[in-house]
């Protein structure tokens, strides 16, 4: 699906941010020069069509616990049995390949550090590969997305 | 626009109350769509729609939440090419040449990670997504001139795919986990 102009500027406008204030969509909707109901039922089917994945709320991990970006080297032969036994390790909530040495990168989440400790410890062993543990020191810029080039996408 | 985090902001974990714990249940997968969705979750937590927005309120005030947005699906929007880019950044320029790093209009996650040395050089991390390969080296080229000569190397790690990705997840025990 391509959004046409009105729902571009929709998901441009607000997707680093939308208005935590009483009626949302209706404060959105005066913005965009649209109704409530409008501005609702584009939601609706933006979701629908996947181009937007949900309207709500982005969790800071670390808030809620402790969290760290971690890689492995995994033997290519053995890829898919590494990649799997990380996905199904408590705590791991995102997993990608990676063209590198390091070929799987995953983020492993604990409520506290001591949980997220152990869960490496206790991956580590399973997987008889070290893993490279990439705690953030500082961040400059988390998560706020970026500018879409609507003409290349579509 | 950039934000800083030092670690000790970072450990100071457990902001959350249980009524905290059981809002963040109830939206991780999206707000409800309607024109008044902090009534539809107090009723469904037995909340009055003022308090809920409150709650919503101070916990992007402390941080819990980064934003509440519509978020867009980039994959599904035709940024196939996903470029974790690393540089080995000289340690006393690293946190200035970051924040301009993270500035750049292209550049969705920007941090600053430790070396593991022999195995690991690289200290700063930018994320740039394309639709095209080129496009990401595009942008990897703008990042290595805003480095100049504080950068002695750096590489971009492509996606070639995604095994898992959940976002926080919270299980009704109320700790963070994956699945």
């Amino acid at each position: 699906m391509i959004p046409d102009s009105t729902s571009r500027r929709l998901i441009d406008m607000y997707q680093r941010g939308l208005p935590v204030c009483e009626r949302p969509y209706e404060q959105m909707a005066r913005e965009l020069g649209t109704s409530e109901d409008d501005v609702i039922s584009r939601l609706q089917s933006l979701q629908e069509n996947q181009v937007i994945s949900r309207v709500g709320p982005v969790f800071e991990h670390s808030r809620a616990g402790a969290s760290l970006l971690a890689a492995v080297a995994a033997p290519d032969e053995q890829i898919d049995l590494v990649a799997a036994t990380i996905n199904r390790a408590p705590g791991v909530n995102h997993n990608y390949a990676r063209e590198h040495t390091y070929n799987l990168w995953f983020v492993m989440t604990a409520p506290d550090e001591d949980t997220l400790e152990n869960r490496l410890d206790e991956l580590e062993h399973q997987l008889q590969l070290p893993i490279l543990r990439l705690p953030m020191v500082e961040g400059y810029h988390i998560d706020l997305g970026f500018a879409i080039d609507w003409e290349a996408v579509t | 626009m950039s934000t800083s985090t030092s670690p000790s902001e970072r450990f100071s974990n457990q902001q959350v109350d249980a009524v905290d714990r059981e809002l963040i249940l109830a939206t991780q997968s999206g707000l409800p769509l309607v024109s008044d969705p902090w009534k539809q979750l107090g009723d469904q937590l037995g909340l009055s729609p003022d308090k809920v927005l409150a709650r919503f309120r101070r916990m992007s005030e402390r941080g819990v939440i980064r934003r509440v947005a519509a978020v867009p699906d980039h994959y599904r929007l035709g940024y196939r090419f996903n470029g974790m880019t690393v540089w080995d950044v000289a340690d006393q320029s690293i946190s200035e040449l970051g924040a301009q790093v993270g500035e750049l209009p292209f550049v969705s996650h920007c941090y600053r990670r430790p070396r593991h040395l022999p195995y690991w050089s690289f200290n700063l991390f930018a994320m740039v997504h394309g639709t095209t390969r080129e496009e990401v080296e595009d942008k990897a080229a703008k990042i290595r001139d805003l480095l100049g000569a504080d950068c002695r190397g750096g590489t971009i790690l492509y996606s070639s795919a995604i095994l898992k990705k959940t976002g926080l997840r919270l299980r009704r025990s109320g700790t963070a986990s994956g699945g």
